[in-house]
């Protein structure tokens, strides 16, 4: 039995990460760690790096620079131990559609030497949680998005895990069933101190998090918990809505000395005490404005301020 | 078992590819135009052809046994059962890849060639379970055979269904669609079936023959395929049957059905052992 080289408190250590695909580089120069028992999002738009930093992390593709420790284990030279102890849920459906779902979980059981009584234990304790007990001998090509998740998820934990990986888990689930899930994802962290790690296009599931690392371009361009990345913000935010939006945002610049940027055509100020200045703002520039909005600063408010850009940048350019 | 900090420690290759290898079996049968592919298409074929060419087909005149068409394409129909099986079941590669199910078991902590043999021995057995269905057919047609040599009969299947679906194995493990894989099936495992002796027989080298006639015996006779074929003739029909036909002895056909299945493994294990970007979609 290999023993785990380094320090306990933290599921997972890396530094100075980078991958590349040819000459494109995915992610540059990762640092960060994430505590035992955390959940932790990695946010970030399409191509933003994420699923690159979760292919390195699930050992699908080699860490080609840098140093990453999961669970104490080098992932470069003690791959096998990080994998027999970390669960991996795909966003591709990584079931095969022509067995049952019993079948599934009994597959990817025997891949972890889980057998016997120990299977048939777990297998039960598992179906029942998740709630597919009734479902087990049904094929899982004629079980809805929702369902499959489920037993995505039974499939990862059948080893018991103590780090579990989930690659867009919300993916193609509707409301009710990505509360299902965030409800198994919280039990599961505070029941069995499993550390989660999920990656996710989605702002308002990132803020279930206990962490977020958002990633821009392959690096990360904010960590945190979702509150303290908001309050970084420094106060609400203000929306205008104008019809030249430069020039109102020049404007206010030279006859309040505040910051005004404009993203995407509209202008954005961060303000503390941001109601107060609704109506001076209204008042001095009414014919200029459209609209405005105010409003708790979001983590998207947090991206754009770190990365200049909307989240939804690709989509921006397309329009 | 567990160890101190709860994780599983009997992780077994063997489990693994066992459990892959049953998988493989199970979805075969749960897809019924698999099963009448690969066995539908040889037979009819064999049917077609063999009653069709009969009377174009002529051994040399001198030849006493002289056999049908039927009775000669019999041992070929046999191994393009093999093959057709080996391919599909190989084509499933592709699938699993394409539809998630591969990632998996690539971050599973088994070793890669545990997968390789999980999926070729998978794919094997089917193969072999056709060809011994497509043999019991053929006692309808009087085909008489004692009970080793029918055993050897189908470890010989057997060992060339393992060198066949490691070729497949080795074709499809980079394809990124099914259809590249069709261009190569065209392009390599039918000619290879096809300058096996399965559908005609080796051109022999008697000496007055043209060089087109030489080029083709050598690329037969280098064609490991060749030997499967001729393996499967020689337990089936007695040396009077086989008289005018090319056909190597039987332990050189042992030998190279061996070697064939061998190094063919040994190559789906080290292509597959390889880990680059090209593991993803």
């Amino acid at each position: 039995m290999t023993e785990a080289t380094t320090d306990v408190p933290y599921a997972i250590r890396v530094s100075g990460l980078s991958h590349f695909y040819g000459e494109r580089q995915a992610v540059r120069d990762l640092d960060f760690q994430i505590r035992e028992g955390e959940v932790f999002a990695l946010l970030g738009p399409n191509g933003g790096g994420k699923t690159t930093l979760f292919r390195v992390l699930s050992t699908l593709i080699p860490c080609q620079q840098g140093d990453v420790k999961l669970l104490g284990f080098d992932l470069r030279t003690q791959a096998p131990e990080v994998r027999r102890r970390i669960g991996v849920v795909f966003q591709a459906p990584s079931l095969d559609k022509k067995l049952t779902v019993a079948e599934n979980i009994r597959h990817q059981a025997a891949l972890y030497g889980v057998t016997g009584k120990q299977l048939r234990d777990r297998q039960r304790a598992m179906m029942e949680q998740l709630g597919i007990t009734d479902r087990a001998n049904e094929l899982t090509e004629t079980l809805s998005g929702g369902l499959r998740r489920r037993v995505e998820l039974a499939k990862g934990m059948i080893h018991q895990p103590r780090l579990l990986l989930l690659d867009e888990p919300s993916t193609g689930l509707d409301p009710g069933a990505r509360a299902d899930l965030w409800q198994y994802l919280v039990r599961l962290r505070d029941e069995s101190g499993v550390t989660i790690i999920l990656t996710t296009h989605l702002l308002d599931e990132a803020e279930r998090a206990d962490r977020i690392a958002i990633l821009d371009e392959g690096t990360i361009v904010a960590l945190g918990q979702p509150d303290e990345l908001r309050a970084s913000i420094g106060g609400d935010m203000i929306t205008i809505e104008a019809e030249d939006a430069d020039a109102l945002a020049f404007a206010i610049q030279q006859h309040f000395s505040i910051k005004a940027a404009v993203v995407a055509g509209r202008i954005r100020l961060e303000l503390p005490e941001a109601g107060t200045w609704v109506a001076t703002l209204v008042e001095q520039f009414s014919d200029q404005i459209q609209s405005v909005t105010l409003a708790k600063p979001t983590l998207e408010d947090v991206f754009i301020r770190k990365t200049g850009h909307r989240f939804w940048h690709e989509k921006e350019k397309v329009a | 078992m567990t160890d101190a900090d709860g994780c599983a420690t009997a992780t077994s290759p063997w489990l693994a590819a066992k459990t892959l290898c049953w998988r493989e079996i199970v979805r075969f049968f749960r897809q019924r135009n698999r099963v009448i592919g690969a066995l539908g298409q040889p037979i009819l074929f064999w049917l077609l052809f063999g009653m069709g060419l009969s009377r174009s087909f002529r051994m040399s005149p001198d030849a006493e046994g002289g056999q049908s068409f039927l009775e000669y394409y019999f041992p070929g129909t046999l191994v393009l059962i093999l093959l057709f099986t080996a391919i599909f079941a190989t084509i499933s590669i592709i699938e699993d890849r394409r539809e998630g199910f591969l990632q998996s078991v690539l971050v599973a902590p088994v070793p890669r060639w545990s997968m390789v043999l999980g999926k070729v021995m998978g794919g094997s057995l089917i193969a072999l379970m056709q060809g011994i269905v497509f043999l019991l057919l053929a006692a309808i047609f009087q085909l008489t055979i004692g009970v080793q040599t029918a055993l050897l009969l189908v470890l010989l299947l057997f060992v060339s269904a393992l060198a066949l679906t490691s070729l497949g194995f080795v074709l499809a493990w980079r394809m990124e669609s099914t259809q590249g894989f069709h261009a190569i099936m065209n392009l390599l495992l039918m000619p290879m079936w096809l300058l096996s002796g399965a559908f005609f027989p080796v051109p022999p080298l008697d000496g007055t023959i043209a060089w087109s006639q030489v080029a083709l015996h050598w690329c037969m006779r280098i064609n490991p395929v060749t030997y499967c074929v001729a393996g499967v003739r020689r337990l089936v029909y007695d040396d009077v049957a086989l008289q005018g036909i090319w056909t190597p002895q039987l332990e050189t056909c042992w030998l190279v059905t061996g070697c064939f299945a061998g190094i063919m493994f040994a190559a789906a294990c080290w292509i597959a052992g390889k880990r680059t970007t090209g593991d993803l979609l």
